[in-house]
């Protein structure tokens, strides 16, 4: 083994290969040359000398892992995040590829932020495709150049955190996305009817005397959007952070109908609920909100049933004076990319019973149909050396203190968790190796 | 709670009934006449970030009189108009030599938020629409000066319950001691998720049901400075809630007139009504120096 591969070759021998867009469930060494996967093939079957090897036994090996929504917080607000410490993080929670949200300062609504996103010296050392914004500043007015920023590399628009909520500027964008192909994401929220609120509207939050979010302000948006979708040949719209049953009603209506239509859900909505804010904790203050134990529910069925199409981290990196203040006014989010899988593990597959195959799935080739990030997703020859390597099995505690993100805004800190990244590789170099 | 100073009262709701009554005991041992000076020496901080006529001039009577400092800090004239934070603010104010910080604040949560972070205890005089701790004391004193018990007491609370944190202390003591409560009000003002505040609660939209066969009225302000978008029209609400003489007439003979103040004549009540006999409106403010002696007295650890 060794702790870093530049081209060359790599061969992960004996692990147990889950690749659910192949069906693969089995043991498989794979061997990763100049970037790309040369070879899967069952275990000692891979003949011929390579640069590297590395032991892979009693571990899971799968595809590299995608968030479709992470916060990196550059340009302008470094003091939280950057796009090194935040794909530091990324690959420490097995991620080879993050999608990053454009509200930064200013938001990336230009060619030339999105081309700056990806340039070498921003220090990135895991994938990067950003989402730019679909209204300039994300005003919700004026379209930014759809064609321009595809182009220079955004796989998707969206107004993240200020909901395009102008019915005719949802449709242009809808409709010219549709166009070039490009995916429109959408957070779903009627912030006309969320003003000053600052949780789910619950028994919680009337006992604590905070203003409410009712659910029913997702699901509007929700249905309205894919009923303008249906309008537009080819129009994919992906609906962020899905936190509510209605919601996720209006999901599969939308599924069912002509319409290309996905969904994320974050570890967060799937392992806590709105009375897990207790007495005003920060930590529990995010966008959509914590939602009820009955919405909780409904987010584990679709996971289980296929309706979810990936697990996001939508990772909120926040400085310390920013959270630990009134609860009204805090700001809205968490971190979320090393504390994703062994959430999944521990709450969807030992409590729910969700398979492990699934479960990669929704982390791997769920999120590379979405984004329509091709060579990403599986392990297929010529495919991109993207791997994640863990140990589903491994139980361990999470400790905020040695996040490697710039942040500690989880509520996570000192949770049991099961499932853990043993070695994260991204175009065949190894990034992340635990100790 | 975790981590709180001792003889800090955040909230109705995390007290038991014990504590309640030791509060309400020692209240009945103050005497605002002929006070000891059971807080000689001490420092009295008033931080009011929200304006406040009964609840800060009883606590500094109270203080002043057993001999406490006070001093005031109000949101404007003070560094808190510069950006200040909340937790830079009491900082500050624990460093320059605090025994105790009674604070009002218009966020929900913001005395505990100082509590968790602060050695001196922490009183809440009033947080956002969470909770009114001292309010709900000096209302249950006074009660107890005209009624027995609370237990098995028919109370109704009418009016805006959402936006009030008089209502959601209230609740919480009359509930621990077992008095009937029924919330009034429109659904705006009355949502029906103010039943999970407490066990057994009730709740009506006609007035004349909640008032019928009441011990005790608690009528509650329509704050018009939280009302924040909603669409009320108030010609209806006093048609539909207002308490009127009539009204009343539909409760038990001796029934108690509360409320927290400030009035607004005209709009929740009538004038008639606020000065009626059976209104303990300004006994309730007179009620309010001896609770906040004791409560003072109890975050000091004197006067055993």
């Amino acid at each position: 083994m060794a702790d870093k591969s530049k081209s060359g070759s790599l061969l992960i021998k004996g692990g147990h290969l889950i690749d659910p867009a192949a069906r693969i469930n089995t043991p498989m060494d794979v061997l990763l040359r100049d970037g790309r996967v040369a070879d899967v093939a069952p275990t000692n079957k891979i003949r011929g000398g390579t640069d590297e090897t590395f032991d892979a036994h009693g571990l899971v090996v799968a595809p590299g892992f995608i968030d479709l929504h992470v916060h990196l917080r550059e340009p302008g607000q470094s003091y939280k995040e950057t796009i090194s410490s935040g794909t530091a993080a990324a690959a420490a929670g097995g991620f080879t590829s993050v999608c990053c949200m454009p509200n930064t300062s200013p938001v990336v609504d230009s060619v030339e932020w999105v081309a700056w996103l990806q340039q070498p010296q921003r220090g990135a050392v895991v994938n990067i495709f950003p989402i730019a914004a679909a209204t300039q500043a994300s005003k919700g007015a004026v379209l930014t150049d759809f064609r321009g920023l595809q182009r220079a590399g955004a796989i998707a628009v969206s107004d993240d955190g200020r909901p395009i909520l102008n019915e005719s500027i949802m449709r242009e964008t809808l409709r010219l996305a549709a166009e070039i192909g490009l995916l429109v994401i959408q957070h779903a929220e009627d912030t006309r009817l969320t003003e000053n609120c600052s949780m789910n509207e619950s028994t919680t939050s009337f006992r604590l005397g905070l203003r409410g979010m009712s659910a029913a302000t997702e699901a509007s948006i929700v249905d309205r959007d894919v009923q303008l979708s249906q309008q537009f040949t080819g129009a994919r719209l992906h609906v962020a952070h899905l936190s509510t049953a209605e919601g996720l009603k209006a999901v599969r209506r939308g599924k069912r109908s002509k319409a290309r239509i996905t969904c994320e859900v974050t570890p967060h909505h799937f392992s806590l609920t709105d009375a897990d804010v207790g007495d005003y904790n920060t930590y529990c203050k995010m966008n959509p909100p914590l939602r009820s134990a009955a919405d909780r529910e409904a987010l584990l069925v679709a996971l289980a049933d296929g309706t979810v199409d990936a697990i996001a981290t939508d990772h909120a990196p926040h400085a310390t004076h920013e959270k630990i203040i009134e609860f009204e006014k805090a700001m809205f989010g968490i971190t979320g990319l090393e504390t994703a899988l062994g959430l999944a593990i521990a709450r969807l597959h030992r409590e729910q019973k969700i398979s492990l195959s699934r479960i990669v799935e929704l982390f791997t080739a769920g999120p590379a149909r979405v984004g329509d990030l091709r060579g990403r997703g599986t392990l297929a020859r010529g495919n991109y050396a993207d791997v994640t390597i863990f140990d589903p099995k491994k139980r361990w505690t999470f400790e905020a203190a040695k996040s490697r993100s710039k942040s500690r805004n989880t509520p996570f800190d000192g949770w049991p968790l099961t499932g853990k990244v043993v070695a994260t590789i991204v175009g065949g170099k190894i990034v992340y190796k635990s100790n | 709670m975790t981590n709180v100073a001792r003889g800090s009262l955040l909230d109705i709701e995390h007290l038991d009934a014990k504590d309640i009554t030791a509060l309400l005991t020692l209240a009945r041992r103050m005497n605002p006449l002929k006070p000891r000076p059971l807080l000689r020496g001490k420092r009295v901080l008033l931080l009011f970030y929200e304006p406040s006529t009964r609840t800060r001039s009883s606590f500094e009577i109270a203080a002043k009189s057993m001999g406490g400092m006070t001093t005031l800090i109000l949101s404007s004239g003070s560094s808190i108009e510069k950006g200040e934070s909340l937790l830079d603010t009491a900082y500050t104010l624990q460093a320059v030599g605090a025994d105790v910080m009674v604070i009002r604040n218009p966020y929900a949560g913001a005395p505990l938020l100082m509590a968790q972070h602060l050695k001196v205890p922490v009183i809440n005089a009033g947080d956002g629409m969470h909770e009114h701790p001292s309010q709900a004391l000096l209302d249950a004193y006074t009660i107890l000066r005209h009624k027995k018990t609370l237990n098995g007491l028919q109370v109704v609370i009418i009016g805006d319950v959402y936006h009030s944190r008089v209502a959601r202390s209230a609740i919480h003591l009359l509930s621990k001691f077992g008095a009937h409560v029924t919330l009034c009000g429109p659904p705006e003002f009355l949502p029906e998720l103010a039943m999970c505040l407490a066990p057994g609660l009730h709740i009506t939209r006609t007035a004349e049901e909640a008032v019928r066969g009441a011990d005790v009225i608690m009528v509650l302000r329509v704050q018009k400075e939280r009302l924040a978008g909603m669409k009320i029209r108030l010609q209806d609400y006093i048609a539909r809630y207002q308490l009127t003489l009539a009204r009343l007439k539909l409760a038990k003979r001796d029934a108690l007139v509360m409320h927290p103040g400030p009035i607004i004549r005209g709009l929740e009540l009538t004038w008639e009504v606020a000065d009626c006999p059976q209104s303990a409106i300004v006994e309730e403010v007179h009620n309010g120096v001896p609770v906040r002696m004791a409560i003072l007295v109890r975050a000091l650890g004197k006067a055993k």
